[in-house]
């Protein structure tokens, strides 16, 4: 879908892809990849977003299928701006399955 | 050519360990994510919106007790503790890690079970009437033909790399209850002059296109079926369209090609490929027509299923809406829905799973069935046993009598799951069924078939709802479409959009309108939705959806 976006200051994004032995979404980050996508570094410039894309492919033992994709600069760190976005980065509605029960967790250990 | 496999477990233990290799090669890096994907299609191994997929093959939705423990164990070790019943009568698991497929293919094949041909560009598992053996409007068990079609098909050399995936879906009974026009073969088992043969149906299917299927063969004899089958794909697969992956199915083919052009060059590549079988497939049927011998039903008196319908208004109530006629006096067969009122369609945990199994075993001769509408049948149960199977269910949840009603939805898993899905699924299914059921209106509409899609690529049927809803990304907002006028069974139609679409909270109020308008036009109760949206049209049901503005 929003592979080919291109991120400006404006509209900032993240780079995220799945990890390829457990499959959960992951974005990346200053020092690899996370889970939480309030972690994510938050691109605004095309170039050095397109760097980053191709160090994601190249780190194919790790993730799969890295894409680009528009994200807003939120209060804790970036936000979805599509909702199919936010569901990856919240999990299925029907179950507390996926990503929401580790932030689940997260926040009972604070 | 056709060769019987009498060992087939070495076949599939076989396969689990290339796969097993396959996903260690992936992880050291030596295969690519491009060179291993169709690997793992291969295998039924998807990657979804939030985490790798298994769709587990039932072939023509019969498995028995033992691989339904495996499935509830599968579950549970692997998974988060419950399967998903598919429209096309197999099982998926929403969160396997890659690292634990190969286990998972090991376990499956020390019963018997697998995933390949799940997915790909291949013939998928063939599909049947969920009560085939069982009907009372059955004239002949289609399971040995689609078990002869399923042997033929796995593997098949030539047809591993097909334009397009290819569904084939076969019944026995007066009922089309296997969607047969709308599957890229359908096969109706018919008699003619005495002998046994098929009704050959071609290029049905849903999508972004839907089209009914074709008569491409009004009588095909029983012992050239698979001679003619494999002279339709071998057809297919040379003049279907490879340049364009939204034009590939052979519906496309047939309706670009015409009918006629296309039967013609099926008829001469039939006549070629009918040398080439020599009589295994004929023996391999004959195998097959035994292994699937009805089982020694029980002569058995019925009083105490009628006493407890007396004194029972649940139990009478679930016996209404849950059992489908059976062929054997005294006999019928049991559908248990997994349609809970605001739970997920489709979705069965481990105990449920094990239940399921005890009963086939105690009660239902271990036979057990996954139906196309995401339930499970126990094909043969005695009614004297009824108050027994009932009570099981009862305590487990998985007794809801909503058989064929509102609540009875198809819903493809949507973008809670799918990764090609414009929206949500499972969220409006479990509101409609809650509301239908919270303002009692339930029974009083009656038999009624909504289908729900999460996508145009209509997993979820809605083309052949009575009822149709398709969810779709408008300007970044899910947003639903409705049809109307389907129908996958008595006269196989193609729903018609009723208008623009609708915003997912105003959904479950424009199909309360819609069914409150059926309830006011509706002849008597005995008139179903569908036969009124026959009767009157479009009109009074589109009023309905869209009402005028009170200050126009």
């Amino acid at each position: 879908m929003s592979k080919a976006f291109v991120p400006t200051a404006a509209k900032p994004g993240v780079i995220t892809a799945n990890d390829l032995r457990e499959g959960h979404n992951v974005w990346m980050c200053e020092d690899g990849w996370t889970p939480d996508l309030a972690q994510a570094t938050l691109f605004e410039d095309e170039a050095i977003a397109d760097l980053a894309l191709l160090k994601a492919i190249g780190q194919s033992n790790i993730v799969v299928g890295p894409y680009l994709v528009e994200a807003r600069r939120g209060p804790n760190g970036p936000e979805p701006t599509h909702f199919r976005e936010a569901f990856r980065q919240r999990g299925p509605s029907n179950y507390f399955h996926g990503i929401q029960t580790l932030k689940h967790a997260e926040a009972r250990n604070v | 050519m056709f060769d019987v496999r009498p060992v087939e477990t070495d076949y599939v233990r076989h396969r689990a360990a290339q796969f097993r290799a396959q996903v260690g090669r992936r992880l050291d890096g030596s295969l690519t994510e491009d060179e291993f994907r169709p690997l793992r299609l291969m295998n039924g191994v998807y990657l979804q919106l939030h985490a790798y997929m298994l769709r587990i093959a039932i072939p023509y939705g019969t498995i028995s007790p033992d691989q339904m423990r495996m499935l509830a164990h599968l579950a549970e070790t692997y998974d988060k503790g419950y399967g998903h019943w598919t429209t096309r009568q197999n099982i998926q698991f929403n969160w396997p890690r890659l690292v634990d497929i190969p286990d998972m293919l090991d376990q499956l094949a020390s019963v018997g079970m697998h995933a390949i041909q799940t997915s790909g560009n291949t013939i998928r598992n063939v599909t049947t009437d969920a009560f085939a053996g069982a009907a009372a409007d059955e004239w002949m068990d289609p399971r040995p033909y689609a078990e002869l079609l399923r042997s033929w098909s796995t593997d098949h050399a030539e047809f591993q790399f097909l334009p397009r995936k290819f569904k084939i879906a076969i019944t026995g009974a007066a009922r089309d209850r296997a969607l047969v026009a709308a599957h890229d073969i359908g096969l109706r088992l018919i008699q003619q002059d005495g002998r046994t043969g098929f009704e050959v149906w071609v290029g049905g299917g849903l999508g972004r296109t839907p089209m009914l299927g074709k008569v491409i063969r009004d009588f095909l004899p029983e012992e050239d079926l698979l001679a003619y089958i494999e002279a339709i794909i071998a057809t297919y697969n040379l003049s279907g369209r490879r340049d364009n992956k939204y034009k590939a199915r052979i519906k496309i083919t047939v309706h670009e090609r015409g009918l006629d052009v296309f039967k013609a060059e099926v008829e001469e590549e039939f006549a070629n490929r009918r040398r080439d079988f020599h009589g295994a497939d004929r023996e391999a049927l004959a195998i097959f027509k035994d292994r699937f011998a009805a089982p020694a039903f029980r002569n058995a008196g019925t009083e105490a299923y009628e006493a407890e319908r007396a004194k029972n208004g649940a139990f009478r109530s679930w016996t209404d809406t849950n059992l489908h006629a059976h062929k054997v006096d005294g006999y019928a067969s049991v559908i248990v829905t997994f349609k809970t009122h605001g739970e997920t369609p489709g979705d069965a945990s481990a105990d449920q799973m094990r239940l399921l199994a005890d009963l086939a075993e105690q009660y239902g001769h271990a036979d057990l069935r996954i139906s196309h509408d995401q339930n499970v049948v126990l094909p043969h149960v005695h009614k004297s046993d009824l108050p027994a199977v009932y009570a099981a269910l009862h305590k487990a949840g998985l007794a809801t009598a909503n058989a064929g009603l509102t609540s009875d939805i198809i819903a493809c898993p949507g973008m809670d799951y799918c990764t090609l899905a414009t929206a949500r699924s499972i969220p409006v299914a479990q509101e409609i069924a809650k509301h239908f059921k919270d303002n009692g209106l339930e029974d009083e509409i009656g038999k009624l078939n909504i289908r729900i899609s999460g996508c145009i690529n209509a997993c979820g049927h809605h083309h052949l709802g009575h009822i149709g809803i398709l969810g779709l990304d408008r300007a970044g907002v899910e947003n639903y479409q409705i049809t109307l006028g389907g129908d996958g069974y008595d006269i196989p139609a193609i729903g018609e959009r009723a208008g623009a679409g609708f915003p997912i909270e105003e959904v479950v109020p424009a199909i309360d309108r819609l069914l409150r308008a059926y309830l006011d036009v509706r002849a008597d109760a005995s008139e179903r939705f569908i036969d009124a949206y026959r009767r009157l049209g479009a009109a009074p049901f589109k009023a309905a959806l869209y009402p005028e503005p009170a200050h126009a």
